[in-house]
C-alpha cells in the first residue's frame, strides 16, 4: 500500500508568476473558450446559481406548484418563528453536532496517533479504519437499526452479558440522539483518521530528534511536537464536521423518522417536511435561508483555513 | 514520534505492541464484526435471529435468503438503477470538470476569472439547503423521475473544476505552445496533450464522483418518486418497512457487496487518492 503523504500536491499547483502563457483579450479564443464552457455554464446555471437566487425569492413568495408564485413578504419567516418544532429542530441539531464533537472528534486523532507508530502491517489498519466509509449510509443505518433491537438485538445481548441493560436505544427520547451519533461516528471516522495519519507522518522528524536529545518523554513530545504541529489540520477537519453534521438527514429519516416524540427532528429533517409532506415551500425555503447563512459562515472560515494550511 | 533506538527498549516495545495489539483487535470489532453480523444474518432463519442473536453461525444456514431477496424485493432491478445514477453522475462530473478546467486554465479567456469565480462561489452554499429550489427547477425543466435530474446537478461540483483546473495549470505550458505551433487545433490540444497527461486527476475525480453518488441519498429520496427507478439506497430505505427481516438483511448484504468489492481492488488507490486531496469521504 502506498504511503498517504501530505501536502497534496494539487494545493502546490498554482500558476507560476513567470509562466509564459497565451493570453489572448478577445477574439477566436474567447469563442472556443465559451464553448469549452457550454457544460459547466449550463450546469452551475440550472442547478447551482439559478437555484441558490431562487431559494432566496422563494422564501418571500407563495408557491404551490399550480398556480403562479406570490409575494407575501415575510410571512414565511413568521409562520417558521410561530411553528414549536423549529426550536425543538435547531436545539437537537446542536445536541447531534455537539455529541458528535464529544465523541466524533478525538477518537479519529487517539486511532491516528497509534497507527502511525506501526511499522509492519499499516495496510491493514488502513484498509480496517475506512472500511465502514465505504458501506451507503442506508445499509449501515439499517444494520444498526437491527443491533439496536431493544428486543434481541446484538447491543443488548452483548451488553446483557456484562451484566448491562436491556437499554431503549432509539425508542427512547433520551436516548435516540445518541444512538444516531454513535453509528454516524462509527461511519464517518475512516476519513478523518487517514487524514491526520498523512500529516502526522508528514512532521519532520528531526523535530523528534531534537525533543529527545533534550529528554523528553514519548508523551512529552506527542502533546508538545505531534499535537501542536497537527493544529491547522485539526481545525480543518473540525470546521468539515461542523459544516457536515449541521446537515445531518440520513440518519434520523431512516432511523427513527425524527421520533421518538420528535428528539431526532433536525433541522433539515423539518425542510424536508415542510416541502414535500405539506408542500409548503416557502416556509422550507426560509428555513433553507437561515441554514444557509450558518454554513455560509462556516465555510468562508473553512476556505480561508484551506487557502493559508496549503499556502504555509 | 518514537526513534528505532527506543523501540528497542524491551519496556517501550512491550507497551507499542500491546496497544498496537489491542488497536488491531478493536478495529477488526468494528470494521470486520458488523459486516460479518450481516452476512450472518442473511444467511439465518427470521426464528433464529431472534432466538440465538448471538451465535456466530445459524444452525441451519439458508443461503436461499439471497434468492428470495434477489426475486421478491427486486434487488438487481434496483441495483441497476444504482448503476445508471452512478455511471452518469460520474460521466457528467468529468465533461463537466475537465472542458471547464480546460477553458479556464489552458484557454484562459477574459472573463475566466469571473466565472472560475462564480463556480468557486457555489462552495459556500451546500446543496442541501438550495434543495427546495433545486426540485422546483427540475420540476420546471420536466425532468423529475428522469435520471437526468440526478446526473446534471452533480455536474454543478465546485470542487471537480478546482482539482481539474489546478492540476492543467501545473502543466508545462510549453507543450501547448509547441502543440499549437505544430498545428494543433483546440480539440486536438485537449485530446492528444492535456488528457493523457492527466491521469491521476481523472483517476480521483472519478473516484470521488463514484463514491460520492453511490452513497447520496437526500436528493435521489427527492427527485426519484417513482417506486421503480429508485437507486438501491432509496428502495432499501422503502423496503425496511415491509421485508421480513432475514430477506432485508439478505438485501443490504447484496447492496453492500459492490462498493466493498470495489474498495477491496481499488484500495491502495483510494486510500492514496484521499491522502491526495485531504478530502473526507
Amino acid at each position: 500500500m502506498k504511503t498517504v503523504t501530505a501536502p497534496p500536491p494539487v494545493t502546490r499547483a498554482t500558476p507560476r508568476p513567470g509562466a509564459r502563457r497565451v493570453k489572448p483579450r478577445f477574439g477566436r479564443t474567447a469563442v472556443t473558450a465559451l464553448i469549452f464552457l457550454i457544460p459547466a455554464l449550463v450546469v452551475f446555471g440550472a442547478f447551482s446559481w439559478w437555484p441558490i437566487v431562487r431559494g432566496l425569492l422563494i422564501s418571500f413568495q407563495r408557491t404551490n406548484l399550480i398556480d403562479p408564485a406570490e409575494w407575501v413578504g415575510l410571512a414565511n419567516f413568521a409562520a417558521l418563528f410561530a411553528d414549536p418544532l423549529l426550536g425543538t429542530a435547531i436545539r437537537n441539531t446542536l445536541l447531534f453536532v455537539g455529541l458528535a464533537l464529544l465523541i466524533g472528534f478525538p477518537v479519529p486523532l487517539l486511532l491516528a496517533t497509534v497507527m502511525s507508530t506501526v511499522r509492519r502491517g499499516a495496510g491493514a489498519y488502513r484498509f480496517l479504519v475506512y472500511l465502514p466509509v465505504v458501506i451507503p449510509p442506508v445499509v449501515a443505518i439499517l444494520l444498526w437499526k437491527w443491533f439496536y433491537d431493544p428486543g434481541h438485538g446484538l447491543f443488548n445481548e452483548l451488553l446483557g452479558l456484562a451484566g448491562l441493560g436491556p437499554f431503549p436505544w432509539l425508542d427512547s427520547p433520551g436516548t435516540a440522539m445518541l444512538s444516531l451519533v454513535l453509528q454516524s461516528t462509527w461511519a464517518g471516522m475512516g476519513g478523518a483518521v487517514l487524514i491526520y495519519l498523512a500529516a502526522i507522518v508528514g512532521i519532520p522528524s528531526e523535530l523528534y530528534e531534537a525533543a529527545q536529545m533534550d529528554g523528553a518523554s514519548i508523551m512529552t513530545r506527542i502533546w508538545h511536537i505531534t499535537l501542536p504541529q497537527l493544529r491547522p489540520v485539526i481545525g480543518l477537519l473540525l470546521l468539515m464536521q461542523l459544516i457536515n453534521t449541521m446537515q445531518v438527514f440520513t440518519e434520523p429519516y431512516v432511523f427513527t423518522g425524527g421520533g421518538p416524540e420528535n428528539s431526532t427532528l433536525t433541522v433539515l429533517l423539518l425542510i424536508f417536511r415542510y416541502a414535500f409532506q405539506d408542500g409548503n415551500y416557502g416556509q422550507a425555503a426560509a428555513l433553507s435561508f437561515l441554514l444557509a447563512i450558518v454554513l455560509g459562515v462556516l465555510s468562508a472560515v473553512y476556505l480561508r483555513a484551506t487557502r493559508s494550511w496549503s499556502a504555509s | 514520534m518514537i526513534s528505532p533506538v527506543e523501540e528497542r527498549r524491551p519496556a517501550v516495545r512491550a507497551a507499542l505492541r500491546s496497544i498496537q495489539w489491542f488497536t488491531l483487535g478493536l478495529l477488526l470489532l468494528i470494521g470486520i464484526g458488523p459486516l460479518y453480523m450481516m452476512v450472518k444474518g442473511a444467511v439465518s432463519p427470521s426464528a433464529d435471529l431472534i432466538a440465538r442473536p448471538l451465535a456466530l453461525w445459524p444452525a441451519d444456514p439458508r443461503p436461499e435468503n439471497f434468492v428470495t431477496a434477489w426475486d421478491d424485493l427486486s434487488i438487481g432491478h434496483y441495483l441497476f438503477n444504482t448503476l445508471q445514477v452512478v455511471g452518469g453522475a460520474w460521466a457528467v462530473q468529468l465533461v463537466v470538470a475537465v472542458t471547464a478546467g480546460f477553458a479556464l486554465s489552458v484557454l484562459r479567456p477574459w472573463f475566466g476569472r469571473y466565472v472560475y469565480g462564480a463556480i468557486l462561489a457555489t462552495m459556500f452554499v451546500p446543496y442541501t439547503v438550495s434543495m427546495v429550489s433545486l426540485f422546483l427547477t427540475v420540476i420546471d425543466l420536466g425532468l423529475v423521475d428522469s435520471y437526468w435530474s440526478i446526473w446534471l446537478p452533480a455536474g454543478a461540483n465546485a470542487f471537480n473544476v478546482l482539482l481539474a483546473k489546478r492540476f492543467f495549470d501545473a502543466l508545462p505550458a510549453e507543450l501547448f505552445a509547441a502543440a499549437r505551433i505544430d498545428g494543433a487545433s483546440t480539440w486536438q490540444l485537449l485530446v492528444r496533450i492535456v488528457l493523457p497527461m492527466s491521469r491521476p486527476i481523472l483517476a480521483v475525480i472519478s473516484l470521488l464522483a463514484v463514491m460520492h453518488s453511490w452513497k447520496d441519498f437526500i436528493w435521489p429520496l427527492v427527485a426519484i418518486t417513482d417506486p421503480d427507478k429508485q437507486p438501491i439506497s432509496v428502495a432499501l430505505a422503502n423496503l425496511a418497512e415491509q421485508a421480513p427481516q432475514d430477506e432485508l438483511i439478505a438485501a443490504m448484504a447484496m447492496a453492500l457487496a459492490p462498493p466493498v468489492l470495489v474498495f477491496l481492488v481499488f484500495q491502495k488507490y483510494i486510500v492514496a487518492g484521499l491522502g491526495f486531496t485531504g478530502v473526507k469521504g
